[in-house]
């Protein structure tokens, strides 16, 4: 993308920025949407109406939230290591907002040809880990620091399972990047990672179910690396009051709160692009039926983010179902079921990959 | 063992999808809230909130000041002069007293309805107003004497003056009495000084 921007415009400058802006500004706007939705979800869902004053029910109350929080003083506590306190929030943002750059919004459209796609995506997002651990450390607070070991601890070890799945999943497809693994799956629904992929014939029907496993690993094992419920005890309200972003206000709570809805749409985006046929509509393109060509990346665009809004509505549907796990429940699952059921699913798919 | 391990992850998925089952069926079930200030419950009839006095029916008898068990109202009285018509309440009682004051501190209020009972005319009532916070407490106290200072004023000099005319009346009555009183009895007294030399003839028939 910016390669191409570049040549036409002749500006490195224009094409770099051109090629960062449309993630933060998608970013910002599916924060405020996300946050609206959640209220909603979460009151339905408890025979609630949830916000109905500001806007069309409530749709510009997060915007509304967002204004207040900017206005809202930026306080420092007296007892917090300042330097680590105060660069933390922007270290996760940017974490997250990095990931972005490997997402394949369209077939035209991926912020950075680099062929590493997945394997940057889990780097950058273990470097939010460090960001969580200084905002932890530098509020100098206990229940911030509880939050922020929690969820180092939580990260680190579901890296683990998320790992063995990907693996699994650049095994079946051959490569990481993962416009490569969208171009894979096109056509129709039952090209997409969930229904055997690009597989054909015996193969394809052999690995449906190990796939579908596959699948349910990586969507919990991303639960708990974005820190949702079931798996949010870095920041359990009723615990910890709200762990590691207790003692920030203002705009770097926002920015702890961008953070993590962006981390949100991250992973469930992730999971369309292995098993739901990324930007690939189920069923061919109107912009190719009626020979409008521009149509169709604007297409892949609104098929990428529906997906991707879906596992999002899952995940808070999730939230709103399960309780909280203990913390040994949490290391339970990641180390006694997780992992073993993706080492032997990782041989399963290799063996019937040999097929 | 290995039985065992495959059924804990089989329960674990299972029962999350009866979890979301029940989840995803009260996403469409309408909301049991209501959105307060536009929509209200209706109270119920009875309910006993804010009180209300109706001044004009007040024949300012003092009774629910007396029954009040936390001493929340607060009334002073005038009483009226003769060329004084203060008319009729609404169920046929005739007002005697000028109600110069009738302060109802809501804030002390223990909503016992004990003071609408007594009330011979039914003037003081509760209403179903419950919104009626405010920001100083002062504000609470309601008062509900319809009369101005000035009327009050010049109730009262009519009643002292209306007294004192009766006091005047009384002592010129009393003064008459006592005049009257001691002309007769100096009439007696004539009399007696006069019949005194006669009853000395006449003493054994008085007896």
């Amino acid at each position: 993308m910016q390669d191409y921007i570049s040549e036409i415009t002749g500006s490195d400058l224009i094409a770099f920025i051109a090629g960062t802006v449309p993630p933060l500004a998608f970013m910002v706007v599916f924060t405020l949407f996300a946050v609206w939705l959640e209220r909603k979800v979460s009151a339905h869902m408890q025979d609630r109406l949830g916000p109905m004053r500001v806007g069309y029910h409530g749709a510009l109350q997060t915007l509304a939230d967002f204004l207040k929080l900017l206005q809202k003083e930026d306080i420092v506590a007296a007892a917090a290591d300042r330097p680590l306190f105060n660069i933390a929030p922007y270290l996760v943002f940017v974490g997250t907002f990095l990931a972005y750059a490997m997402l394949p919004f369209t077939s035209i459209y991926i912020g950075s040809s680099a062929d590493v796609g997945i394997f940057f995506i889990l780097a950058v997002s273990g470097f939010v880990v460090a960001g969580l651990l200084m905002a932890g450390w530098g509020s100098n607070n206990k229940y911030s620091l509880y939050g922020a070991m929690r969820s180092a601890a939580q990260i680190v070890s579901y890296e683990i399972p998320t790992a063995l799945v990907v693996l699994t999943m650049l095994m079946f497809y051959g490569t990481m990047s993962l416009g490569e693994i969208s171009l894979q799956q096109t056509d129709m629904m039952w090209n997409w990672g969930i229904l055997g992929g690009p597989l054909t014939g015996i193969a394809k029907f052999l690995i449906i179910p190990f796939i579908f496993v596959a699948f349910i690993l990586l969507f919990i094992s991303s639960l708990a690396e974005t820190n949702r419920t079931p798996f949010d005890l870095p920041e359990s309200e009723s615990e910890l009051v709200a762990g590691f972003s207790t003692e920030y206000s203002g705009v770097k709570f926002a920015m702890f709160f961008l953070a993590e809805f962006a981390n949100m749409f991250l992973v469930s985006a992730v999971l369309v692009v292995f098993f739901f046929g990324g930007y690939q509509s189920p069923f061919g393109y109107l912009g190719n039926l009626f020979g409008i060509e521009w149509l169709v990346p604007i297409e892949q665009t609104f098929w990428f983010i529906i997906k991707g809004l879906f596992f999002v509505f899952v995940q808070m549907w999730l939230r709103w179902t399960l309780p909280r796990v203990r913390v040994d429940q949490l290391m339970t699952i990641c180390w006694k079921y997780l992992i073993p059921y993706a080492f032997i699913n990782l041989l399963i798919v290799g063996l019937i990959l040999l097929i | 063992m290995i039985k065992n391990y495959l059924k804990n992850t089989w329960d674990g998925l299972y029962t999350i999808l009866i979890g979301m089952k029940v989840t995803w069926k009260h996403l469409f079930v309408p909301a049991v809230t209501i959105q307060y200030p536009e929509e209200r419950v209706p109270m119920v009839e009875r309910a006993r909130n804010r009180l209300f006095v109706n001044i004009n029916d007040c024949i300012g008898c003092g009774q629910c000041a007396t029954a009040c068990p936390v001493d929340c109202i607060d009334i002073e009285t005038v009483k009226s002069v003769p060329p004084d018509d203060l008319g009729l309440t609404s169920n046929g009682k005739k007002k005697m007293l000028w109600v110069t004051k009738f302060d109802i501190d809501i804030a002390k209020c223990c909503f016992c309805q004990l003071c609408v009972f007594p009330c011979p005319t039914e003037c003081i009532q509760m209403t179903d107003v419950y919104e009626f916070s405010e920001f100083k407490r002062d504000e609470l106290v309601y008062h509900f004497a319809n009369l101005s200072d000035g009327e009050i004023k010049e109730k009262q000099d009519n009643f002292e003056k209306f007294q004192a005319e009766k006091e005047a009346q009384k002592l010129a009555a009393a003064k008459a009495k006592a005049e009257a009183a001691a002309k007769k009895a100096a009439e007696e007294k004539e009399k007696n000084e006069q019949s005194s030399s006669e009853n000395e003839t006449e003493k054994p028939e008085e007896e």
